[in-house]
């Protein structure tokens, strides 16, 4: 048994079949091969998951893809540029070091994202609070909390 | 020697390998799905210890797209091995460890919850799963060892080998000047605490992915693994009997590690023999749960300490009594955590003349116990700044002064617990982190938070550890069954582009970085024309993979001498294109010259000859530009710091916050510094971790994991941890050329004892249990237990 559903996924309309107990972090990685998405536990509190869902913030490995029909779904492959410019938390966590392995990184770029959309001026503490959903083992937050706060400067240098 | 002015060593370049982790293009082994993929799930014991009466896989094998069932006796009928144990280490009495089978898949018997107990391959990871609902597994339960301080006496046996659930019993140091030291001394200072248990916890789950291939009855591995040559051989030579040359082992991008992926487990094992059976390939990612359960879980020891001093504070001797729990099995380098990486840190950065460490490591019916960061030395430095800030408070001492009288001074320095210190300067990093963390404005800080009903306390902790692991000779004596030295090949294309391949594994370190800074400033090209491949047995020539800090000291080192024969050669074809005596070509800043002339040629343009070697000394020498080294260094490297942790704590909660935290650290010389104080931070947030807020608990009746999610095992997030302070201090490594030692293991060595030091002084007591959380902390202030 499968269900058809359609939506919207980094501006292209998708159509798939998935099966009924399918997350939509899933369907995002093993039907539409966008790998960039992450999964890093199986209690909805890494967040390594993160996607945009109608421009909120979700962790896609906590909602049954079923669920997001119609939805506007932008993943980490969609964040940057079509020519591949960056976004500027992209390049502001390249520019602080905000990642080691990776592999939370996608969540963690999404989650930061959404939260300075939410709260353009959030302070330190805000910006801490603001990641308590998203775990990383590796930097100890000190380089992304850097990332999110350079990004709000609007002034992220170009560096080699 | 390269000139070094405009050289990329020293500065902060901004990582290659970010923008493909930035927009979603790396590849870690889930990413990867091969033709005609199938999947793997793991039936587990539901329970810590039980004998299995049988098992019926018939309605598991029928269900909707399974492809095969194997247990424990398909893989004994196959003659597949026992994983086997890395380091043998001895006994007081001179007897060998035991130890006891590691089967695959269990045979007989479960040891832990979450002991493999069968492997379903299915078309779908669905039916898989729902297929293992269906295998039915009739256990016998038997009674768990869950305590490490009654395990010797526990009347119920891990291994039926093993009766008393000790894997050994081991000695070190000289324990006659230990107990005649005691004897004399004017004071003596005594602690007993556990160092908790701690689960890795890598963001990306472990996964695996083999594949066989027919034509040539060669099997491919795509796993998440910290040292892919290490993984190929023992999982080839000691358990399923294959050549090397048949399996290839490919770790491409790894989610971080912190000791967990560096360990032969039990499920890439059983893939690769399964991936034969099913001809398919078989992937398997683990769920977060089953990494609880499963991945080798670190530190675990019950520890007293107890410091012998003269009136005046100087340090007499040290005694030490350790458990370890090795947990249910013997996992890689299990043996040697607890003893060579452990007992040899106990002189810290003092001149303890006699030190005498007992480790008794036994078996228990939990997760197997293995590196995890820091390894043995967190333990260490636990025991030994723990013990010297109480001994300073028993002595009404200021810490700082306790220790500068304590430190070694004078270097090299031979240890009483066998290592020699090369280098050092243990005042300089001490002075300069009180001076950064404005220790002398801390009363007025201590009175503003009296003013606001708040304590406020300060701890110190100056650590030493034993990195860039090691000298394969002092290893093999110590009980290690492999080398530890490190390969590398510098591959010079014929336009003077470079790819290096290292034996060494990144696997969020950032070696595509730092490597090739280093090469491109010894070879005076740019870094953008230097590639570093890493990962995968089938390009590299040989590796001993990642781990204790050792992979630019050691890895990066090899690198440095294939350079310096590419260097070596170029000045061959020079000599000949320039008409001159090989020993009177330079090399400096990308150009060979004959020295004192202005004759040269650039580097890119011997890279072109040595492959077409039209005007070329053929009759002397070969064409192409492609070097090998192996390098197994001399001594270990000794990074030390000194951390100091000023915590404010909130009495009628309990709730404690690290208010500041100042890291000065002895790394050598230092080639990307973004780099390496990115491994600071994430180093003092692990330590910070165990000191605050991690731990791994099983109920001590049924053995159950009682924090077997992120929902009850507290990982650090950004809310729990300040923004921290990070400074250096350098004396560079005498033994490398590139003069360094490792920094990715300091921060979780180091942090954990300044935790607690400030917490006991901000609250008033002795001791606090790590973690120590808002609950203990409110407890100990009130007194209830």
């Amino acid at each position: 048994m499968s269900v058809p559903i359609k939506l919207k996924v980094n501006g292209k309309a998708v159509a798939v079949d998935v099966d009924p107990r399918a997350l939509l972090v899933n369907v995002l990685r093993d039907q539409l091969r966008l790998t960039g998405t992450h999964v890093g536990c199986d209690t909805a509190q890494c967040g390594a998951c993160t996607v945009h869902l109608n421009g909120r913030a979700v962790k896609s490995c906590s909602m049954l893809a079923a669920q997001v029909q119609g939805g506007e779904v932008t993943t980490i492959e969609g964040l940057s540029a079509a020519d591949g410019t960056l976004h500027p938390m992209q390049a502001a966590f390249r520019e602080c070091h905000g990642l080691q392995c990776g592999f939370c990184t996608t969540g963690m770029v999404m989650s930061c994202v959404a939260l300075l959309a939410d709260n353009p001026k959030a302070n330190e503490q805000q910006i801490r609070e603001g990641l308590d959903g998203n775990i990383c083992r590796c930097t100890g937050y000190h380089n992304i909390v850097k990332a999110v706060q350079l990004c709000q400067t609007g002034k992220i240098p170009v560096s080699a | 020697m390269t000139d070094l002015s405009n050289s990329p060593i020293g500065q902060p370049l901004r990582r290659r390998e970010d923008v493909r982790f930035l927009t979603g293009a790396g590849q870690y082994t889930d990413d990867v799905v091969l033709p005609h993929q199938t999947y793997a799930h793991f039936v587990r014991s539901p329970y810590a210890h039980a004998r299995i009466k049988s098992i019926d896989s018939k309605q598991a094998l029928a269900a909707p797209g399974v492809l095969a069932v194997f247990t424990g006796a398909d893989l004994a009928e196959s003659k597949v091995g026992g994983l086997p144990c890395g380091w043998l280490i001895h006994s007081k009495d001179g007897t060998p460890m035991k130890e006891p089978p590691h089967p695959v898949l269990a045979q007989g018997k479960v040891r832990h919850v979450g002991d493999p107990v069968a492997l379903i391959v299915a078309e779908t990871s669905f039916q898989a799963r729902d297929a293992g609902e269906l295998l039915e597994v009739d256990y016998e339960e038997l009674p768990p060892v869950i305590d490490i301080r009654t395990a010797d006496s526990a009347g119920s046996s891990v291994h039926d080998d093993v009766p008393n659930n000790v894997c050994f019993d081991w000695g070190h140091g000289d324990k006659a000047a230990v107990e005649a030291a005691f004897k004399s001394a004017a004071k003596i200072s005594m602690l007993e605490f556990a160092n908790n248990r701690l689960i890795p916890n890598a963001m990306e789950p472990r996964a695996a992915n083999a594949m066989w291939t027919a034509h040539d009855d060669s099997y491919t591995l795509y796993v998440a693994n910290q040292n892919p040559h290490v993984e190929r051989l023992l999982m080839a030579a000691f358990v399923l009997g294959l050549p090397e040359s048949r399996l290839r082992v490919i770790a491409p991008d790894v989610g971080g590690g912190f000791g967990s992926k560096i360990f032969l487990y039990a499920e890439e094992t059983a893939l690769v023999w399964a991936s034969k059976r099913v001809r398919r390939p078989i992937k398997w990612t683990a769920e977060r749960g089953e990494a609880f359960l499963n991945d080798a879980h670190g530190r675990d020891h019950a520890t007293k300490v107890e410091l012998a001093m003269d009136a005046q504070g100087n340090f007499l001797a040290l005694r030490v009594k350790t458990i370890a729990n090795m947990g249910a099995y013997l996992s890689t380098f299990a043996s040697s955590v607890p003893t060579i990486l452990y007992a040899t840190l106990l002189a810290g950065q003092y001149r303890t003349p006699a030190i005498y460490a007992e480790v008794k490591a036994v078996f228990t019916n939990t997760a197997p116990v293995d590196a995890y960061r820091g390894a043995g030395r967190p333990e260490a430095t636990y025991v030994v700044e723990r013990i010297v800030e109480t001994a300073a408070r028993d002595l009404n001492m200021d810490p700082a002064e306790l220790r500068r009288k304590n430190f070694i001074k004078e270097f090299p320095y031979a240890t009483p617990v066998g290592l020699t210190y090369d280098i050092g300067n243990y005042s300089a990093h001490l002075d300069k982190a009180i001076e950064i963390a404005d220790v002398a404005g801390y009363g007025a800080r201590k009175a503003a938070s009296k003013a606001k009903g708040l304590l406020r306390g300060i701890g110190y902790s100056c650590y030493i550890e034993a990195c860039g692991i090691a000298p394969s000779n002092i290893a093999g004596a110590l009980g290690a069954r492999a080398g530890l030295f490190e390969a590398g090949e510098v591959r010079v294309h014929p336009t003077g582009t470079v790819t290096v391949f290292t034996g060494s594994h990144s696997h969020g370190q950032g070696h595509e970085t730092t490597f090739a800074q280093v090469v491109a400033a010894r070879l005076g090209i740019p870094v953008e024309s230097v590639d570093i491949v890493h990962g995968d047995t089938g390009r590299i020539p040989f590796g001993m993979g990642t781990y204790g800090s050792r992979s630019l000291s050691v890895g990066g080192t090899a690198i440095v001498k294939a350079v310096d024969k590419v260097i070596a050669k170029g000045k061959k074809i020079a000599a000949h294109l320039l008409e001159a005596a090989d020993t009177d070509i330079e090399f400096a800043n990308g150009e060979f010259k004959v020295a004192g002339t202005d004759r040269k040629i650039p580097f890119g343009q011997i890279a072109l000859t040595a492959y077409v070697p039209h005007n070329y000394p053929l009759d002397k020498l070969e064409p192409g530009l492609n070097e090998n080294a192996f390098y197994d260094p001399t001594n270990f490297t000794y990074p030390s710091g000194s951390y100091i942790c000023e915590v404010e704590v909130d009495p009628e909660t309990g709730h404690t916050r690290v208010d500041r935290f100042t890291a000065v650290d002895d790394f050598g010389n230092i080639v990307n510094p973004m780099i390496v104080e990115g491994q600071v931070h994430g180093g003092l947030a692990q330590g910070l971790g165990q000191a605050m807020l991690e731990c791994a608990v099983y109920d001590p009746d049924s053995g159950q994991l009682l924090t077997g999610s992120f929902q009850d095992y507290a990982m650090p997030r950004a809310d729990d941890l300040p923004s921290f302070v990070v400074g250096h201090t350098n004396t560079p490594c005498t033994h490398n050329p590139l003069g360094v030692k490792g920094c990715g293991e300091a921060g979780a060595i180091g942090s954990p004892p300044a935790f607690i030091n400030a917490l006991t002084d901000a609250i008033g007591v002795r001791d606090i249990a790590m973690p120590a959380t808002a609950e203990r902390v409110w407890r100990a202030l009130n007194k209830t237990a």
